[in-house]
Protein backbone atom coordinates (compact mmCIF):
# COMPACT_ATOMS: atom_id res chain seq x y z
CA UNK A 1 0.00 0.00 0.00
CA UNK A 2 1.25 3.46 -0.85
CA UNK A 3 2.01 6.10 1.75
CA UNK A 4 -0.73 8.17 0.08
CA UNK A 5 -3.37 5.59 0.94
CA UNK A 6 -1.97 5.22 4.44
CA UNK A 7 -2.26 8.96 4.93
CA UNK A 8 -5.88 9.04 3.72
CA UNK A 9 -6.79 6.15 6.00
CA UNK A 10 -5.12 7.81 8.98
CA UNK A 11 -7.13 10.99 8.40
CA UNK A 12 -10.43 9.12 8.05
CA UNK A 13 -9.70 7.05 11.16
CA UNK A 14 -8.84 10.16 13.17
CA UNK A 15 -11.84 12.18 11.99
CA UNK A 16 -14.41 9.42 12.46
CA UNK A 17 -12.80 7.96 15.62
CA UNK A 18 -12.60 4.48 14.07
CA UNK A 19 -9.86 1.89 13.53
CA UNK A 20 -7.71 1.94 10.39
CA UNK A 21 -8.64 -1.72 9.75
CA UNK A 22 -12.32 -0.85 9.34
CA UNK A 23 -11.51 1.31 6.31
CA UNK A 24 -11.76 -1.36 3.64
CA UNK A 25 -11.97 -0.63 -0.10
CA UNK A 26 -15.45 0.64 -0.92
CA UNK A 27 -16.29 1.46 2.72
CA UNK A 28 -19.13 4.05 2.86
CA UNK A 29 -18.73 6.79 5.46
CA UNK A 30 -22.34 7.04 6.59
CA UNK A 31 -23.60 3.49 6.12
CA UNK A 32 -20.45 1.54 7.06
CA UNK A 33 -18.30 3.84 9.18
CA UNK A 34 -20.92 5.54 11.36
CA UNK A 35 -20.45 9.10 10.13
CA UNK A 36 -23.20 11.71 10.05
CA UNK A 37 -23.47 14.66 7.68
CA UNK A 38 -21.39 16.92 9.95
CA UNK A 39 -18.68 14.27 10.29
CA UNK A 40 -18.34 14.16 6.51
CA UNK A 41 -18.04 17.96 6.33
CA UNK A 42 -15.23 17.84 8.87
CA UNK A 43 -13.58 14.92 7.06
CA UNK A 44 -13.53 16.86 3.79
CA UNK A 45 -12.01 19.85 5.64
CA UNK A 46 -9.25 17.64 7.05
CA UNK A 47 -8.51 16.21 3.60
CA UNK A 48 -8.38 19.72 2.10
CA UNK A 49 -5.85 20.76 4.69
CA UNK A 50 -3.68 17.64 4.45
CA UNK A 51 -3.54 17.58 0.65
CA UNK A 52 -3.62 21.33 0.05
CA UNK A 53 -6.66 21.18 -2.16
CA UNK A 54 -9.97 23.04 -2.25
CA UNK A 55 -12.95 20.73 -2.58
CA UNK A 56 -16.08 22.72 -3.63
CA UNK A 57 -19.31 21.77 -1.79
CA UNK A 58 -20.86 20.32 -4.99
CA UNK A 59 -17.90 18.00 -5.40
CA UNK A 60 -17.75 17.19 -1.67
CA UNK A 61 -21.32 15.89 -1.79
CA UNK A 62 -20.17 13.22 -4.21
CA UNK A 63 -17.44 11.96 -1.90
CA UNK A 64 -19.20 9.21 0.01
CA UNK A 65 -16.73 6.34 0.21
CA UNK A 66 -13.06 5.68 0.85
CA UNK A 67 -12.65 4.94 -2.89
CA UNK A 68 -14.30 8.29 -3.76
CA UNK A 69 -11.65 10.05 -1.66
CA UNK A 70 -8.77 8.23 -3.37
CA UNK A 71 -10.19 8.96 -6.82
CA UNK A 72 -10.85 12.63 -6.12
CA UNK A 73 -7.45 13.33 -4.59
CA UNK A 74 -5.60 11.46 -7.37
CA UNK A 75 -7.41 13.64 -9.92
CA UNK A 76 -7.14 16.98 -8.12
CA UNK A 77 -4.34 17.04 -5.55
CA UNK A 78 -0.74 17.46 -6.61
CA UNK A 79 0.37 15.86 -3.36
CA UNK A 80 -1.59 12.69 -4.06
CA UNK A 81 0.18 12.02 -7.33
CA UNK A 82 3.58 11.77 -5.67
CA UNK B 1 -55.93 17.77 45.27
CA UNK B 2 -52.63 18.07 47.09
CA UNK B 3 -49.57 19.14 45.16
CA UNK B 4 -47.37 16.30 43.92
CA UNK B 5 -44.35 15.94 46.24
CA UNK B 6 -40.84 16.05 44.77
CA UNK B 7 -37.87 14.20 46.28
CA UNK B 8 -34.17 13.90 45.48
CA UNK B 9 -33.10 10.36 44.58
CA UNK B 10 -29.77 10.78 42.75
CA UNK B 11 -26.80 13.15 42.62
CA UNK B 12 -23.66 13.61 40.51
CA UNK B 13 -20.81 16.10 40.56
CA UNK B 14 -17.75 17.32 38.68
CA UNK B 15 -15.89 19.97 40.68
CA UNK B 16 -12.63 21.58 41.78
CA UNK B 17 -12.78 19.52 44.99
CA UNK B 18 -13.39 16.17 43.33
CA UNK B 19 -15.58 14.50 40.75
CA UNK B 20 -17.45 11.98 42.85
CA UNK B 21 -20.12 12.88 45.41
CA UNK B 22 -18.22 11.38 48.33
CA UNK B 23 -14.79 12.88 47.52
CA UNK B 24 -16.21 16.36 46.88
CA UNK B 25 -18.35 16.29 50.02
CA UNK B 26 -15.42 15.12 52.17
CA UNK B 27 -13.35 18.08 50.96
CA UNK B 28 -16.21 20.54 51.47
CA UNK B 29 -16.87 19.33 55.03
CA UNK B 30 -13.18 19.28 55.94
CA UNK B 31 -12.68 22.71 54.36
CA UNK B 32 -10.03 21.68 51.83
CA UNK B 33 -9.77 24.38 49.15
CA UNK B 34 -9.93 23.39 45.48
CA UNK B 35 -8.43 26.64 44.18
CA UNK B 36 -5.19 26.59 42.16
CA UNK B 37 -3.15 28.54 39.62
CA UNK B 38 -4.30 28.28 36.00
CA UNK B 39 -1.68 26.51 33.90
CA UNK B 40 -3.60 25.79 30.68
CA UNK B 41 -2.78 29.24 29.24
CA UNK B 42 -0.38 32.08 30.03
CA UNK B 43 -1.96 34.24 32.75
CA UNK B 44 1.04 36.50 33.36
CA UNK B 45 -0.81 39.60 32.13
CA UNK B 46 -4.06 38.80 33.99
CA UNK B 47 -4.99 40.55 37.24
CA UNK B 48 -6.24 37.17 38.53
CA UNK B 49 -4.18 34.04 37.78
CA UNK B 50 -6.08 31.31 39.65
CA UNK B 51 -9.42 29.50 39.62
CA UNK B 52 -11.21 26.38 40.80
CA UNK B 53 -10.28 23.94 38.06
CA UNK B 54 -11.95 20.56 37.75
CA UNK B 55 -10.13 17.83 39.72
CA UNK B 56 -9.90 14.08 39.13
CA UNK B 57 -12.00 14.06 35.98
CA UNK B 58 -11.60 11.99 32.84
CA UNK B 59 -14.19 12.67 30.13
CA UNK B 60 -13.50 9.24 28.60
CA UNK B 61 -15.13 7.65 31.66
CA UNK B 62 -18.44 9.12 30.46
CA UNK B 63 -18.31 9.77 26.70
CA UNK B 64 -16.88 8.11 23.59
CA UNK B 65 -13.89 9.66 21.75
CA UNK B 66 -16.14 10.98 18.98
CA UNK B 67 -18.44 12.76 21.45
CA UNK B 68 -15.51 14.21 23.39
CA UNK B 69 -14.11 15.71 20.20
CA UNK B 70 -17.44 17.37 19.39
CA UNK B 71 -18.20 18.90 22.80
CA UNK B 72 -16.95 21.80 24.87
CA UNK B 73 -15.84 20.77 28.39
CA UNK B 74 -18.97 22.31 29.95
CA UNK B 75 -21.08 19.73 28.10
CA UNK B 76 -18.75 16.91 29.15
CA UNK B 77 -19.00 17.99 32.80
CA UNK B 78 -22.79 18.19 32.64
CA UNK B 79 -23.23 14.81 30.95
CA UNK B 80 -20.79 13.20 33.41
CA UNK B 81 -22.62 14.59 36.45
CA UNK B 82 -25.97 13.49 34.95
CA UNK B 83 -24.72 9.95 34.31
CA UNK B 84 -23.43 9.76 37.90
CA UNK B 85 -26.77 11.02 39.20
CA UNK B 86 -28.83 8.54 37.18
CA UNK B 87 -26.61 5.64 38.27
CA UNK B 88 -26.86 6.87 41.87
CA UNK B 89 -30.66 7.01 41.63
CA UNK B 90 -30.91 3.36 40.54
CA UNK B 91 -33.51 4.43 37.98
CA UNK B 92 -33.98 1.96 35.12
CA UNK B 93 -34.71 3.82 31.90
CA UNK B 94 -37.06 1.67 29.82
CA UNK B 95 -39.62 1.97 27.04
CA UNK B 96 -42.35 2.33 29.64
CA UNK B 97 -40.85 5.37 31.39
CA UNK B 98 -38.43 7.15 29.03
CA UNK B 99 -41.01 9.73 27.90
CA UNK B 100 -41.92 10.54 31.53
CA UNK B 101 -38.36 11.62 32.35
CA UNK B 102 -37.43 15.26 31.68
CA UNK B 103 -34.05 16.96 31.45
CA UNK B 104 -33.29 20.57 32.40
CA UNK B 105 -29.55 21.13 32.81
CA UNK B 106 -28.31 24.62 31.97
CA UNK B 107 -25.20 26.76 31.93
CA UNK B 108 -24.59 30.42 32.61
CA UNK B 109 -22.15 30.98 29.79
CA UNK B 110 -21.84 27.83 27.67
CA UNK B 111 -18.99 26.84 25.38
CA UNK B 112 -16.85 29.93 25.69
CA UNK B 113 -13.56 28.10 25.06
CA UNK B 114 -14.91 26.60 21.84
CA UNK B 115 -16.23 29.98 20.72
CA UNK B 116 -12.80 31.54 21.32
CA UNK B 117 -10.99 28.83 19.38
CA UNK B 118 -13.36 28.90 16.41
CA UNK B 119 -13.26 32.70 16.25
CA UNK B 120 -9.47 32.50 16.15
CA UNK B 121 -9.73 30.00 13.27
CA UNK B 122 -12.20 32.27 11.48
CA UNK B 123 -9.88 35.27 11.80
CA UNK B 124 -6.78 33.35 10.75
CA UNK B 125 -8.11 31.08 8.00
CA UNK B 126 -11.60 32.18 7.00
CA UNK B 127 -15.10 30.68 7.28
CA UNK B 128 -14.38 27.44 5.43
CA UNK B 129 -11.98 26.29 8.16
CA UNK B 130 -14.54 26.74 10.98
CA UNK B 131 -15.63 23.38 12.41
CA UNK B 132 -19.10 22.09 11.47
CA UNK B 133 -19.36 21.16 15.16
CA UNK B 134 -18.73 24.71 16.37
CA UNK B 135 -22.38 25.52 17.13
CA UNK B 136 -23.52 22.17 18.58
CA UNK B 137 -20.33 22.02 20.66
CA UNK B 138 -21.01 25.34 22.33
CA UNK B 139 -24.75 26.05 22.70
CA UNK B 140 -26.12 25.72 26.20
CA UNK B 141 -29.03 23.32 25.72
CA UNK B 142 -26.66 20.69 24.27
CA UNK B 143 -26.02 19.37 27.80
CA UNK B 144 -29.68 18.34 27.97
CA UNK B 145 -29.46 17.23 24.34
CA UNK B 146 -26.48 14.93 24.91
CA UNK B 147 -27.95 13.51 28.12
CA UNK B 148 -31.12 12.57 26.25
CA UNK B 149 -29.17 11.00 23.37
CA UNK B 150 -26.74 9.11 25.62
CA UNK B 151 -29.39 7.79 28.04
CA UNK B 152 -32.30 7.54 25.53
CA UNK B 153 -34.56 9.82 27.55
CA UNK B 154 -37.47 11.23 25.55
CA UNK B 155 -39.41 13.47 27.96
CA UNK B 156 -39.32 17.30 28.11
CA UNK B 157 -35.87 18.58 27.13
CA UNK B 158 -34.82 22.14 27.93
CA UNK B 159 -32.28 24.39 29.62
CA UNK B 160 -32.49 27.47 31.81
CA UNK B 161 -29.98 30.30 31.39
CA UNK B 162 -29.83 32.82 34.24
CA UNK B 163 -26.16 33.47 35.03
CA UNK B 164 -25.24 32.27 38.51
CA UNK B 165 -28.83 31.26 39.28
CA UNK B 166 -29.02 28.86 36.30
CA UNK B 167 -28.80 25.57 38.20
CA UNK B 168 -31.08 26.71 41.02
CA UNK B 169 -33.69 27.80 38.48
CA UNK B 170 -33.23 24.54 36.56
CA UNK B 171 -33.86 22.48 39.70
CA UNK B 172 -36.88 24.59 40.66
CA UNK B 173 -38.34 24.49 37.16
CA UNK B 174 -37.89 20.73 36.98
CA UNK B 175 -39.75 20.40 40.28
CA UNK B 176 -42.55 22.63 39.00
CA UNK B 177 -42.87 20.52 35.85
CA UNK B 178 -43.13 17.36 37.96
CA UNK B 179 -45.79 19.05 40.10
CA UNK B 180 -47.67 20.06 36.95
CA UNK B 181 -47.59 16.50 35.65
CA UNK B 182 -45.34 16.99 32.60
CA UNK B 183 -43.01 14.29 33.89
CA UNK B 184 -42.46 11.99 36.89
CA UNK B 185 -38.67 12.36 36.99
CA UNK B 186 -36.41 15.27 36.06
CA UNK B 187 -32.64 15.41 35.63
CA UNK B 188 -31.74 18.93 36.73
CA UNK B 189 -28.74 21.14 37.44
CA UNK B 190 -26.02 23.11 35.71
CA UNK B 191 -22.53 22.95 34.24
CA UNK B 192 -19.84 25.51 33.49
CA UNK B 193 -16.35 25.91 32.08
CA UNK B 194 -15.56 29.64 31.96
CA UNK B 195 -11.91 29.55 33.07
CA UNK B 196 -10.85 30.30 29.49
CA UNK B 197 -8.60 33.12 28.23
CA UNK B 198 -11.55 35.37 27.31
CA UNK B 199 -13.67 34.29 30.28
CA UNK B 200 -10.96 35.15 32.78
CA UNK B 201 -10.23 38.43 30.97
CA UNK B 202 -13.90 39.40 31.01
CA UNK B 203 -14.41 38.69 34.71
CA UNK B 204 -11.10 40.40 35.55
CA UNK B 205 -12.14 43.49 33.61
CA UNK B 206 -15.54 43.50 35.35
CA UNK B 207 -13.51 43.75 38.58
CA UNK B 208 -15.48 40.77 39.85
CA UNK B 209 -12.60 38.45 40.82
CA UNK B 210 -10.31 38.32 43.84
CA UNK B 211 -6.76 39.34 42.93
CA UNK B 212 -5.10 37.53 45.84
CA UNK B 213 -2.46 36.00 43.57
CA UNK B 214 -0.01 35.49 46.42
CA UNK B 215 -2.37 33.09 48.21
CA UNK B 216 -5.14 31.70 45.95
CA UNK B 217 -6.50 29.21 48.48
CA UNK B 218 -7.27 32.12 50.82
CA UNK B 219 -8.92 34.20 48.09
CA UNK B 220 -12.50 32.96 48.48
CA UNK B 221 -13.30 34.35 51.94
CA UNK B 222 -17.03 35.14 52.18
CA UNK B 223 -18.00 37.80 54.76
CA UNK B 224 -14.34 38.34 55.78
CA UNK B 225 -13.25 41.99 56.04
CA UNK B 226 -10.45 41.34 53.53
CA UNK B 227 -12.67 39.73 50.87
CA UNK B 228 -12.00 41.24 47.45
CA UNK B 229 -14.08 39.39 44.88
CA UNK B 230 -15.09 35.88 43.91
CA UNK B 231 -12.96 33.01 42.60
CA UNK B 232 -14.12 31.48 39.33
CA UNK B 233 -14.77 27.72 39.34
CA UNK B 234 -15.57 25.05 36.74
CA UNK B 235 -17.69 21.91 37.03
CA UNK B 236 -21.22 20.56 37.18
CA UNK B 237 -23.83 19.56 39.72
CA UNK B 238 -26.80 17.44 38.61
CA UNK B 239 -29.64 15.87 40.60
CA UNK B 240 -32.34 13.34 39.84
CA UNK B 241 -35.59 14.64 41.30
CA UNK B 242 -38.70 12.53 41.29
CA UNK B 243 -42.34 12.48 42.23
CA UNK B 244 -42.57 10.99 45.73
CA UNK B 245 -44.98 8.11 44.99
CA UNK B 246 -42.96 7.21 41.88
CA UNK B 247 -39.80 7.00 43.99
CA UNK B 248 -41.51 5.00 46.73
CA UNK B 249 -43.00 2.55 44.25
CA UNK B 250 -39.59 1.60 42.92
CA UNK B 251 -38.04 1.51 46.42
CA UNK B 252 -35.63 4.32 45.58
CA UNK B 253 -33.33 5.75 48.24
CA UNK B 254 -34.73 9.20 49.02
CA UNK B 255 -32.12 11.74 50.13
CA UNK B 256 -34.51 14.60 50.94
CA UNK B 257 -37.69 16.32 49.83
CA UNK B 258 -37.63 19.52 47.77
CA UNK B 259 -40.36 21.46 49.56
CA UNK B 260 -39.90 25.02 48.33
CA UNK B 261 -38.78 27.13 45.38
CA UNK B 262 -38.82 30.92 45.12
CA UNK B 263 -37.69 33.45 42.52
CA UNK B 264 -37.41 37.20 42.12
CA UNK B 265 -35.77 39.96 40.08
CA UNK B 266 -33.84 42.98 41.40
CA UNK B 267 -34.70 45.61 38.76
CA UNK B 268 -31.58 47.43 39.92
CA UNK B 269 -28.18 46.93 38.23
CA UNK B 270 -26.52 44.56 35.75
CA UNK B 271 -23.92 43.20 38.20
CA UNK B 272 -24.59 44.71 41.65
CA UNK B 273 -27.35 43.79 44.11
CA UNK B 274 -29.30 46.58 45.81
CA UNK B 275 -27.64 47.53 49.13
CA UNK B 276 -30.48 46.15 51.22
CA UNK B 277 -30.66 42.87 49.26
CA UNK B 278 -34.41 43.27 48.78
CA UNK B 279 -34.47 41.03 45.70
CA UNK B 280 -32.73 38.22 47.56
CA UNK B 281 -35.05 38.71 50.55
CA UNK B 282 -38.18 38.48 48.39
CA UNK B 283 -36.78 35.39 46.74
CA UNK B 284 -36.24 33.61 50.09
CA UNK B 285 -39.68 34.77 51.30
CA UNK B 286 -41.27 33.33 48.16
CA UNK B 287 -39.52 30.01 48.75
CA UNK B 288 -40.63 29.90 52.42
CA UNK B 289 -44.21 30.63 51.33
CA UNK B 290 -44.04 27.95 48.63
CA UNK B 291 -42.80 25.46 51.25
CA UNK B 292 -45.49 26.53 53.72
CA UNK B 293 -43.01 26.84 56.57
CA UNK B 294 -42.05 29.54 59.07
CA UNK B 295 -38.58 31.11 58.93
CA UNK B 296 -37.69 29.68 62.36
CA UNK B 297 -38.03 26.13 61.02
CA UNK B 298 -34.91 26.55 58.87
CA UNK B 299 -31.73 25.04 60.37
CA UNK B 300 -29.16 25.94 57.73
CA UNK B 301 -28.78 28.32 54.78
CA UNK B 302 -26.26 27.38 52.10
CA UNK B 303 -25.69 30.98 51.05
CA UNK B 304 -24.80 32.40 47.67
CA UNK B 305 -21.84 33.96 49.56
CA UNK B 306 -19.44 34.61 46.70
CA UNK B 307 -16.86 36.68 48.63
CA UNK B 308 -17.63 39.96 46.87
CA UNK B 309 -17.76 43.10 49.04
CA UNK B 310 -21.29 44.10 47.96
CA UNK B 311 -22.92 40.69 47.51
CA UNK B 312 -22.01 39.21 50.89
CA UNK B 313 -23.34 42.23 52.76
CA UNK B 314 -26.55 42.41 50.72
CA UNK B 315 -27.25 38.71 51.31
CA UNK B 316 -26.69 39.18 55.04
CA UNK B 317 -29.23 42.02 55.07
CA UNK B 318 -31.62 39.94 52.96
CA UNK B 319 -31.44 37.04 55.44
CA UNK B 320 -32.28 39.48 58.25
CA UNK B 321 -35.27 40.77 56.30
CA UNK B 322 -36.56 37.31 55.39
CA UNK B 323 -35.85 35.54 58.68
CA UNK B 324 -36.38 38.29 61.27
CA UNK B 325 -35.16 37.28 64.76
CA UNK B 326 -34.23 33.82 63.49
CA UNK B 327 -31.52 35.35 61.26
CA UNK B 328 -29.15 35.57 64.24
CA UNK B 329 -29.78 31.92 65.15
CA UNK B 330 -29.78 30.08 61.81
CA UNK B 331 -26.47 28.62 60.59
CA UNK B 332 -25.33 30.26 57.32
CA UNK B 333 -22.29 29.08 55.37
CA UNK B 334 -20.76 29.44 51.94
CA UNK B 335 -19.25 26.32 50.39
CA UNK B 336 -17.88 28.63 47.68
CA UNK B 337 -15.10 29.36 50.17
CA UNK B 338 -13.87 25.86 49.29
CA UNK B 339 -15.03 25.31 45.69
CA UNK B 340 -14.93 28.81 44.20
CA UNK B 341 -17.93 30.12 42.30
CA UNK B 342 -19.13 27.72 39.59
CA UNK B 343 -21.53 30.29 38.05
CA UNK B 344 -24.30 28.36 36.29
CA UNK B 345 -23.27 25.14 38.05
CA UNK B 346 -23.08 26.72 41.53
CA UNK B 347 -26.71 26.08 42.43
CA UNK B 348 -26.31 22.45 41.35
CA UNK B 349 -23.36 21.57 43.54
CA UNK B 350 -24.77 23.65 46.41
CA UNK B 351 -28.16 21.90 46.24
CA UNK B 352 -26.17 18.67 46.52
CA UNK B 353 -24.29 19.98 49.57
CA UNK B 354 -27.60 21.13 51.09
CA UNK B 355 -29.03 17.64 50.63
CA UNK B 356 -25.89 16.00 52.03
CA UNK B 357 -25.99 18.26 55.10
CA UNK B 358 -29.41 16.72 55.78
CA UNK B 359 -28.18 13.18 55.08
CA UNK B 360 -25.15 13.46 57.35
CA UNK B 361 -26.49 15.98 59.90
CA UNK B 362 -23.45 18.19 59.44
CA UNK B 363 -23.13 21.84 58.39
CA UNK B 364 -20.13 22.53 56.13
CA UNK B 365 -17.93 25.48 57.12
CA UNK B 366 -17.11 28.85 55.60
CA UNK B 367 -13.31 28.70 55.39
CA UNK B 368 -11.01 31.73 55.36
CA UNK B 369 -13.49 33.74 57.43
CA UNK B 370 -11.03 35.15 59.96
CA UNK B 371 -12.37 38.63 60.76
CA UNK B 372 -15.98 39.30 59.76
CA UNK B 373 -16.44 42.47 57.70
CA UNK B 374 -18.56 45.42 58.76
CA UNK B 375 -22.24 44.46 58.96
CA UNK B 376 -21.47 40.73 58.59
CA UNK B 377 -22.70 39.46 61.94
CA UNK B 378 -24.56 36.20 61.31
CA UNK B 379 -23.46 32.70 62.36
CA UNK B 380 -21.39 31.84 59.28
CA UNK B 381 -19.98 28.56 60.68
CA UNK B 382 -16.39 29.81 60.28
CA UNK B 383 -13.45 27.48 59.87
CA UNK B 384 -14.76 24.05 60.79
CA UNK B 385 -17.86 22.00 60.09
CA UNK B 386 -20.48 21.59 62.78
CA UNK B 387 -22.47 18.50 63.70
CA UNK B 388 -26.02 19.61 64.30
CA UNK B 389 -29.61 18.54 63.74
CA UNK B 390 -30.35 19.56 60.15
CA UNK B 391 -34.00 19.19 59.17
CA UNK B 392 -34.62 22.02 56.71
CA UNK B 393 -32.04 23.76 54.47
CA UNK B 394 -32.29 26.77 52.14
CA UNK B 395 -29.95 27.06 49.13
CA UNK B 396 -29.55 30.52 47.58
CA UNK B 397 -28.34 31.68 44.16
CA UNK B 398 -28.20 35.24 42.81
CA UNK B 399 -26.97 36.22 39.36
CA UNK B 400 -25.90 39.03 37.06
CA UNK B 401 -28.95 40.78 35.71
CA UNK B 402 -30.54 40.70 39.15
CA UNK B 403 -31.93 37.17 38.93
CA UNK B 404 -32.57 35.30 42.19
CA UNK B 405 -33.55 31.75 43.16
CA UNK B 406 -33.92 29.84 46.43
CA UNK B 407 -34.58 26.16 47.03
CA UNK B 408 -35.70 24.54 50.29
CA UNK B 409 -34.93 20.91 51.12
CA UNK B 410 -36.33 18.95 54.03
CA UNK B 411 -35.43 15.67 55.65
CA UNK B 412 -38.06 13.17 54.50
CA UNK B 413 -40.98 13.06 56.93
Amino acid sequence: MSSFEDKVKAIIAEQLSISIESIVPGARFVEDLGADSLDTVELVMALEEAFEVDIPDEEAEGIRTYNDVLAYLKAHAAKAAA
Amino acid sequence: MNRRRVVVTGMGIVSPVGSTIESAWLNVVSGKSGINFIKKFDTSTYTTRFAGLVADFNAADYLGPKEIKKTDPFIQYGVAAAKQAVTDSGLDITNSNRDRIGICVGSGIGGLGTIEEECATLQASGPRRVSPFFIPASIINMISGYISIELEITGPNLAAVSACTTATHSIGLGARLIQAGDADVFIVGGAECASTPAGMAGFCQARALSTRNDDPQKASRPWDKDRDGFVLGDGAGVLVIEEYEHAKKRNARIYAELIGFGMSGDAYHITLPPDDGNGAARCMQNALKDAGINPDQVDYINAHGTSTPAGDLAETKAIKTAFGDHAMKVAVSSTKSVTGHLLGAAGGIEAIFAVLSIRDQVIPPTINLENPGKGCDLDYVPGTARNDAVGIVVSNSFGFGGTNGSLIFQRLQ
